[in-house]
């Protein structure tokens, strides 16, 4: 039943239709045991060494909830200023898939532990309001491994494994209600959005919160509908984007398929599609003919989950500082302008920036490697900033040896390319790659002659006084030491030695 | 010292352990003797596990006998329903879908009976998962009642019960969702208990029906009964809806055994039309003797109890629907391969088709219907409002009297085949017994005489506010002693 669909171009969707967009986050709590059992949570282990009776659903196992998750789902809400229920159970969410082993997932169905909260993000300097519907807790499923296709997934495959690793690391799904900001800000809110999560969830301290490693997995709900109109279109359901850049361009996509649909006069099927990050196209998932019946019923083998309002009094004198007024903060702090902040945050390295600054770096520096050549490097590669494999500690490193004379900012870029390609820390890169500056005086007055001897005219000009010529002088030596020279002492030589 | 190991309580086992008299491989031995001699017949053991029980055996043996003090019931052994799972031994739920799995882990009640130093003999035989009143839902054959063995000896726990009422074994431990002990134990002329919701830990007990299900003891003597109790109950964090509180004094209860002054309800809604006229008569000449005994009788009403059947039938199946998804080919037990290629779906599908029996089936459809979207507030949500009526039927009674009496069953044992095409037949035999499970109350089945119209045991039910298990046993302790009930001289 698949047709090809005419994309129409996002901008001129927006001249006809508005979007209504609906985010679903999953974020994978970083307890140090699953959601009911003891089961280890490390990520990337060994398949099927971290389960249990529990977790395998094997025949007279039964959950205990982990209290640990119950805090952090509890913080969670409160962050998201959410009420917290007195009193709320788990609910059986009955579906068939080898990767559930009990063949039901124990999920909150109708007792969210959170509910009607709100928060806010800001693009361009404007604040949105994001209305929360819930944050619940459930469980996380295993994962299967689609073996003899040739695209990973399960149609074409010969057979499929299966590791349970994964099958009961506790999750909150966090599910806003209608998001309905003007349509040409829908892309980047949503982004945004998610991206806040991830800030507040580090800032929690409850998750690791890596899309590339699915700690943080959002679900993207659009609909579209006719400017000036206020009935909800039909809704596509698009699933796990993997990057924040991807939510953003997900949202671009579904306006424009959405757009193509109505404006060819059809209906938007209501379904369940994957997003392509090699084309930022989506495609429709497994056909379903009619919708899923889950069956919920309270789970029977758990008691009620009923916080004390003393208890959730307590949590809430946990929660960290809210991210707007942090950021209010560390904009004086730094002595940023409004539009170094905004370019700060937008990057998405406000928590980069912060932590390089704690480990020492000057708040200009770190906002000059960060937004200067990561930024760019990010953006080059296509991937989050925050996914870059190094760590404000690293950068910290590599401005102190600035800071100290041993490296200049030239010789600073190689460092970087160094400990991005893991080659170790930046002292080792420098070790490694020979990138140290050079104040040897034996080497440099060496170097320094050789310039004189090349130039003698500037040389001349330096003698009868035109100290300002040095710098024709200076560039010679480092074109001869390959930019490793120490530009003061060389300097220094020169002066010394035409005086 | 002559004591007839077989047919001695577990009680006076244990005091003959203690003083050295006997020994544990000795009576373990002795049983095991016993279960290669008439087992074959009844067919109460799927697995008989003589290695492990002679082990335990020699352990407790050799601990007494360098002076270990060790727990009343050590060296005392017991059988275990196929429902619960032991390591070195396999456990079916009497279901081909898990026919030779041998679990990674032990049941919380089984680590408790090893801590404790009870041999365990093996597994008895019950109704596919737990599924029936017969014993005929065996997927590895019926158990049979030892006083007639053309008779079932109910169910579901019907293989513990016919063990223990056959000398097989002097102590056994069943699980009870709607009268699968009681039930039993009535039919086969033994003592049966089904304690307090949360009484018991459920780990490691193959849920039938989560809400409802709970183990606990089947003896010949109400005593026994009770030291078996002391030993499996109490809170268990890995059971989320295991109690919080001491464990009533059931063993205490059961040596005073004093119903002077003590209020006794008899429900009425349990006695009249559908009780066979026998089990009518022993049951009023039981209460009799209580009334004589000292005992308070006054009958009390139980208006809603009459939807217990309609509301079980509800909630269980919907439950079982859930529990018994996770039989899926996957990980453990039973895989069919329909053909070559299959998809997983197919193979599910497939597997379950070969591995469950007709009973399982039938509670699998009718839960999965009664969950669906658009039934679920007519089904399971009218069936819980049921159970708060039930519960609360429960709280009135409790407040005239200390504990409700009625007959266990409304009939004695039946004929194998018998109501085989019947299931709703069936189903009304659990009438009596299926409110304690709904209201989460415990309940308790004495043996009091035979019926006089079949010849065969009739049970006597006390019913008793949650955490009030004590009360069964302080009034079953005072009524057996009252009562004729004949013991089993041989099996027919």
């Amino acid at each position: 039943m698949s047709t090809t669909t005419t994309l129409v171009p996002f901008e001129d969707a927006l001249t006809r239709y508005e979007p209504v967009m609906g985010l679903e986050v999953h974020v994978e709590l970083n307890t140090a045991t699953k959601m009911f059992c003891g089961c280890a949570t490390t990520f990337g282990a060994e398949p099927n060494t971290q389960v249990c009776p529990v977790c395998l659903g094997l025949p007279g196992a039964l959950p205990v909830v982990n209290e640990k998750a119950v805090e952090s789902a509890i913080r969670i809400g409160l962050a998201l200023n959410c009420e917290i229920a007195d009193w709320c159970r788990f609910a059986r969410k009955n579906y068939f898939y080898p990767d559930m082993p009990k063949n039901f997932q124990t999920s909150q169905y109708d007792e969210p532990i959170a509910y009607n909260g709100w928060t806010e993000v800001e693009v361009d300097g404007e604040v949105f309001r994001i209305e929360i519907e819930r944050a619940h807790m459930e469980e996380d499923t295993g994962k299967s491994l689609h073996v003899g296709g040739s695209t990973g997934r399960i149609h074409g495959a010969s057979h499929s494994l299966l590791d349970y690793n994964r099958a009961g690391i506790p999750l909150i799904e966090i599910v806003t209600k209608p998001i309905e900001v003007p349509g040409d800000k829908a892309p980047s809110v949503a982004r945004a959005y998610v991206n806040h999560l991830r800030d507040l969830m580090l800032a929690l301290g409850v998750s690791d919160a890596r899309m590339d490693q699915g700690s943080l997995r959002a679900d993207v709900n659009l609909s579209l509908r006719p400017v000036g109109t206020t009935t909800f279109g039909t809704r596509s359901e698009t699933k796990n984007v993997n990057s924040f850049r991807s939510v953003e361009r997900a949202v671009r996509y579904e306006v424009s398929r959405h757009a193509g649909i109505l404006d060819a006069g059809g209906s938007v099927v209501q379904e369940t599609r994957h997003f392509h990050e090699s084309d930022g196209s989506t495609s429709a998932g497994r056909e379903k003919s009619d919708a899923e019946d889950y069956r919920y019923f309270p789970e029977p083998d758990l008691a009620p989950v009923a916080p004390s309002r003393e208890w959730v009094e307590e949590l809430r004198a946990t929660l960290p500082e809210p991210p707007a007024e942090r950021r209010k903060r560390l904009q004086s702090e730094w002595g940023f302008s409004d539009l170094d902040m905004r370019d700060t945050v937008g990057a998405g390295a406000l928590d980069l920036v912060a932590a390089t600054i704690e480990a020492g770096t000057s708040p200009a520096a770190a906002k000059k490697w960060w937004l200067g050549e990561l930024a760019r490097r990010s953006n080059e590669q296509g991937v989050d900033i925050a996914e870059l494999p190094i760590t404000p500690q690293q950068v910290a490193q590599i401005q102190s040896l600035i800071d100290a004379g041993r490296i200049n900012d030239k010789l600073a870029r190689s460092v970087f390319d160094g400990v991005l390609a893991g080659e170790g820390s930046a002292e080792e890169v420098v070790a490694a790659r020979g990138l140290e500056v050079v104040s040897d005086d034996g080497a440099l007055s060496a170097a320094v002659d050789q310039a004189i001897a090349d130039n003698p005219d500037v040389a001349e000009k330096i003698r009868g006084g035109k100290v300002q010529a040095a710098g024709a002088l200076i560039g010679a030596v480092m074109k001869q030491m390959r930019g490793q020279a120490d530009a003061a002492r060389v300097r220094e030589l020169i002066l010394e030695k035409l005086s | 010292m002559s004591i007839d190991v077989t047919t001695a309580t577990a009680a006076s086992l244990a005091e003959a352990l203690a003083d050295g008299s006997t020994s544990s491989v000795e009576v373990t031995q002795a049983y095991l003797d016993r279960i290669a001699g008439s087992d074959e017949r009844l067919n109460a053991f799927l697995h008989v596990d003589a290695e492990g029980a002679l082990a335990t055996a020699r352990d407790v043996d050799a601990r007494r006998a360098a002076g270990e003090q060790l727990a009343t019931l050590a060296g005392v052994p017991i059988a275990v329903k196929d429902l619960i799972v032991t390591t070195g031994q396999p456990t079916t739920a009497g279901s081909k879908m898990l026919e030779g799995w041998v679990p990674p882990y032990d049941a919380t009640v089984v680590t408790r009976l090893r801590e404790a130093g009870l041999p365990i003999l093996g597994k008895t035989n019950l109704d596919e998962f737990a599924m029936g009143s017969s014993n005929e839902h065996s997927a590895y054959g019926p158990a049979r009642n030892p006083w007639d063995t053309t008779r079932i000896p109910g169910g579901s726990s019907g293989g513990s019960a016919a063990a223990v009422a056959a000398f097989e074994a002097p102590l056994a431990l069943g699980t009870d969702t709607g009268g699968s002990i009681r039930q039993p134990a009535a039919m086969t002329g033994i003592v049966g208990v089904k304690p307090t919701y949360g009484g018991v830990s459920r780990h490691g007990v193959i849920a039938m029906a989560s809400s409802l299900d709970q183990v606990g003891p089947m003896a010949r003597t109400v005593l026994d009964a009770a030291l078996v109790h002391e030993v499996v109950a109490g809170h268990d964090p890995l059971d989320s809806t295991s109690i919080e509180r001491p464990v009533p004094a059931v063993v205490e209860a059961a040596r005073r055994g004093d119903v002077s002054g003590l209020r006794i309800g008899v429900v009425r809604e349990f006695g009249g039309e559908g009780f066979q006229p026998g089990v009518r008569a022993a049951f009023d000449r039981a209460v009799e003797l209580l009334a004589k005994a000292g005992a308070e009788v006054v009958e009390v009403s139980c208006p809603h109890f009459s939807h217990g059947i309609a509301a079980y039938y509800l909630v269980m199946p919907s439950e079982v629907s859930s529990n018994l998804a996770r039989f899926d080919a996957m990980r453990y037990g039973l895989r069919v391969m329909p053909h070559e290629g299959a998809s997983a779906e197919q193979v599910m599908a497939a597997s379950r088709d070969a591995g469950f029996g007709d009973e399982v089936k039938r509670r699998i459809v009718l839960g999965t219907y009664a969950l669906s979207s658009g039934y679920y507030d007519a089904y399971y949500g009218s069936a819980q409002k049921v159970r708060t009526l039930i519960a609360r039927d429960f709280e009135a009674a409790f407040e005239q009297v200390d504990v409700l009496v009625s007959p266990t069953a409304p009939t004695t044992a039946w004929k194998l085949g018998e109501k085989s095409d019947d299931p709703l037949s069936m189903y009304l035999e659990d009438v009596a017994t299926i409110p304690a499970n709904l209201a989460g109350v415990p309940g308790l089945s004495l043996p009091v005489g035979l019926a006089e119209d079949s010849g065969l045991p009739v049970g006597v039910q006390f019913l008793a506010p949650a955490m009030a298990d004590d009360r069964l046993y302080n009034a079953a302790a005072a009524l057996e002693r009252l009562v004729d009930m004949p013991r089993l001289e041989e099996i027919t």
